[in-house]
């Protein structure tokens, strides 16, 4: 096992998880850090990855750019550094890239599996709807889906990369517990046809994806 | 500012969970009236509409030209649209005027016109002409049986309750995808142990769910969506052609099949363009319509977080409803997910479509515990059956429940759970053992059941398909392991497939798999005493609930 400041960084922080006391529960997500800022380099067009220990994950035309929070206002770079450090926990590269052609978190997932190395991506929306891909599949199947965007915490964002790259090394991983609140539409649904419409604002008709630096300062 | 303590009560009401918006028609978060709906015109050369709502056949998008060429009867379309819109509506409440005339005027008619009719009309004047547009002359019901687990066990024992409690259709969907033909499988077994002739469905991606009702796993399907503006259809990679072809390889082999749409999914994906959801979701309709297909479940569906946030939005979606039944089609009306936290507000959101009766009043009500419910909650569930039996009784209207005895509904339960339990073991499945079958027999949801070796499921889910089963390898192993009933019910409905009377509009199985539908069972109601009268036995069966106290086991 190679010991670097990312694995240590994880173990103290599994540490300090096993540490907490369990806390009330509530039915959707909260903000549980503190959103430390991060860069995204945009770097040309993203091309066909040939690494098959990659994990793509493809970003919504809004994601980390226009808007930075999820619905329940989980900043964006809490989000994606939960989702690469659960791929890095299994040993993959996480690779990501935005798509601009669609807002459609099934099309943008699946833009991304054809880019991937391993054939398998993570798509994911501002709101934070989120779907694990696999190239082949119908642009509408996936792996897992997660299309209820207020239940999502950290946690969850962790389990998901740590699954996709899984999924990438060929194993059949248990699913991410799927989390259901009747109540998410009532209080959430117009708010999340916002987002998408603010979302669905930046897409581009027929724009290639970008490959994208990211830097968490 | 100090807080009044009648504010601050008011604010912790479910209904102020709630989310609401104000309209923003510019993008068309709008329910009914945008300012940039289209005015009514139509106008006609050689047979061809050339002109629709103001726009030109040189620039009609996709869904104008398939409406023009197909959904719009050019024969008496100039002297339908010369009508004034609040004629038409006069024409829908009125009992002298029959609900044929009013479809032959209706079929003249362009989506603007049909949202003009529906400008002049108020929720109780809808209602009236829902009672008379339904297509098939008695009411019904459709519930959705899911877990959060995809636990088989579970949904064959749910199916096997809802079968028995009333509903004549059901509809099942996955947390995890890959579990879909498992969950079919159980729900085909436990729908025909709670009542044969009970028709099952499951909600997935088109090619998964159109093969599933090939290998007869399913009977009907429900979720082949079709949208109100271009975009929404190419982020599906889509057109109406396609879903047209689709809704053919339906009727090809001989299955049952709706389109899905509704009010506030063009919102909810970006692509309104300004127009108001109705108007929106009319060319929806029209669309199916002129697909050829029987029928459609709208009513806003999943999108109906949407239009309950504005204003008139309830009453768009009973316009989307009755707009359905106009065109002729058969209508599963929605009255599904969840879109309220009060249950004030979801009972005057029904009542829309149960007072008058609609071919499926829910599609569906959930027949599990709402945490148990993967289509994000129903607005009705298993929770609610006595109150939805006792609204019927209070009311004397057929919701298409009934209420069931506790032991009869063990019953069904336990035989639907020892079925799949005999056909996993005949087929090489991971076993369900014993205990299993026992705690679905009793349980009220998934957190009551033991959990299942998911991967191992998943991995035999995915062996169903290649192994290439069908429908009638389930009645071979129902056959085998003396379930010879229950094989019986899903052979009668595999012979559907040959005789096709289930693919006209409406269609239904009675419990001796008679198909009841609007052709041989038309509506007729032209004001009191006509239409669906509940017969005596029916009435009995509403008024016969356990709760009640009879006068007579007391002493004179």
């Amino acid at each position: 096992m190679q010991i670097n400041e990312q694995v240590i960084r994880e173990i103290i922080l599994q540490v300090l998880q096993g540490m907490e006391q369990p806390k009330p529960t509530t039915n959707t997500a909260t903000a549980a850090a503190t959103g430390r800022p991060m860069t995204l380099v945009e770097k040309g067009e993203a091309r066909p990855g040939t690494r098959a220990d990659e994990v793509v994950i493809a970003l919504a035309p809004a994601f980390g750019k226009y808007q930075n929070k999820t619905i329940v206002n989980i900043p964006h770079s809490d989000v994606l550094r939960e989702m690469i450090a659960g791929i890095e926990e299994e040993g993959l590269t996480a690779r990501v890239i935005r798509v601009l052609r669609t807002s459609d978190v099934a099309f943008d997932a699946h833009d991304g599996t054809k880019l991937s190395g391993s054939g398998i991506a993570i798509g994911i929306q501002s709101r934070g709807t989120t779907v694990i891909h696999q190239k082949d599949l119908p642009p509408l199947s996936n792996l897992e889906l997660f299309s209820q965007s207020p239940l999502l915490d950290l946690q969850a964002y962790r389990a998901i990369g740590r699954n996709a790259a899984k999924y990438a090394k060929g194993e059949s991983p248990v699913p991410v517990p799927t989390k259901n609140d009747q109540m998410a539409r009532p209080k959430f649904q117009a708010k999340a046809a916002v987002l998408h419409i603010k979302e669905t604002e930046h897409v581009i008709q027929g724009a290639k994806p970008v490959e994208i630096e990211v830097k968490f300062n | 500012m100090k807080r009044s303590k009648r504010f601050e009560v008011l604010a912790a009401r479910p209904v102020n969970q709630d989310g609401f918006v104000k309209e923003w028609p510019e993008v068309g978060l709008i329910a009914m009236g945008s300012p940039n709906d289209p005015v009514p015109s139509i106008k006609i050369e050689n047979g061809k509409i050339v002109e629709m709502d103001g726009v030109t056949r040189s620039n009609f998008d996709f869904i104008e030209q398939f409406i023009a060429d197909y959904a719009i009867d050019v024969k008496i379309a100039e002297k339908a649209m010369a009508m004034e819109a609040s004629q038409i509506a006069k024409m829908l409440v009125d009992v002298n005027v029959s609900r044929k005339e009013v479809v032959d005027i209706v079929r003249g008619l362009t989506a603007a016109k049909l949202v003009a009719v529906f400008n002049t009309m108020n929720v109780v004047e809808m209602m009236m002409a829902l009672q008379k547009m339904r297509a098939r002359k008695t009411p019904s019901n459709q519930c959705h049986i899911t877990n959060v687990n995809d636990n088989p066990v579970l949904i064959a024992a749910d199916g096997a309750e809802a079968a028995l409690r009333g509903f004549d259709e059901m509809e099942t969907t996955v947390a995890v995808v890959r579990y879909a033909p498992f969950n079919a499988l159980a729900l085909l077994i436990g729908s025909q142990a709670g009542r044969g002739g009970t028709l099952i469905q499951c909600a997935l991606e088109e090619a998964t769910e159109l093969e599933l009702g090939m290998r007869g796993i399913t009977a009907y399907a429900e979720t082949i969506s079709v949208y109100g503006t271009e975009n929404v259809f190419v982020d599906g990679d889509d057109t109406p052609w396609s879903k047209a072809f689709l809704a053919s390889a339906y009727a090809s082999r001989g299955l049952k099949m709706r389109f899905t749409s509704g009010t506030g999914s063009e919102v909810q994906m970006g692509y309104a363009e300004g127009k108001s959801m109705l108007y929106l979701e009319i060319r929806c309709i029209m669309l199916t319509r002129g697909a050829g297909v029987q029928g459609l479940q709208n009513g806003s569906v999943s999108c109906i977080g949407v239009p309950a946030a504005v204003p008139s939005g309830i009453r768009a979606v009973l316009a989307e409803n009755l707009c359905a039944a106009m065109l002729d089609m058969e209508v599963a009306s929605s009255n599904d997910q969840t879109f309220t936290h009060s249950d004030i507000r979801k009972t005057a959101r029904t009542l829309m479509q149960f007072l008058p009766g609609t071919d499926f009043i829910c599609s569906g009500y959930s027949g599990t515990p709402n945490y148990d419910n993967m289509f994000a909650g129903s607005n009705w569930d298993v929770d609610d059956y006595d109150d939805w039996n006792i609204i019927q009784r209070d009311l004397k209207v057929d919701g298409g429940l009934r209420p069931a005895l506790e032991e009869e509904v063990i019953a069904v339960r336990n035989k639907a759970a020892k079925g799949l339990q005999a056909v996993f073991k005949e087929l090489g499945f991971p076993a369900i053992t014993d205990e299993e079958v026992e705690a679905a027999t009793y349980a009220h949801g998934s957190k009551d059941v033991p959990a299942r070796n998911v991967v191992e499921d998943l991995k035999a889910a995915q062996e169903l398909m290649s192994r290439g089963i069908t429908g009638i390898d389930i009645v071979k192993a129902l056959a085998k392991t003396g379930f010879t009933d229950l094989a019986e019910h899903i052979l009668n409905i595999l012979k559907q497939r040959i005789s096709g009377d289930y693919l006209h509009t409406s269609a239904i199985l009675d419990k001796n798999f008679n198909v009841i539908s609007a052709v041989n069972s038309r509506n007729d109601y032209q004001g009191p005493g006509t239409g669906y009268q509940m017969s005596d036995e029916r009435w009995n069966e509403i008024k016969n609930i356990s709760q009640a106290i009879n006068p007579s086991d007391y002493d004179a």
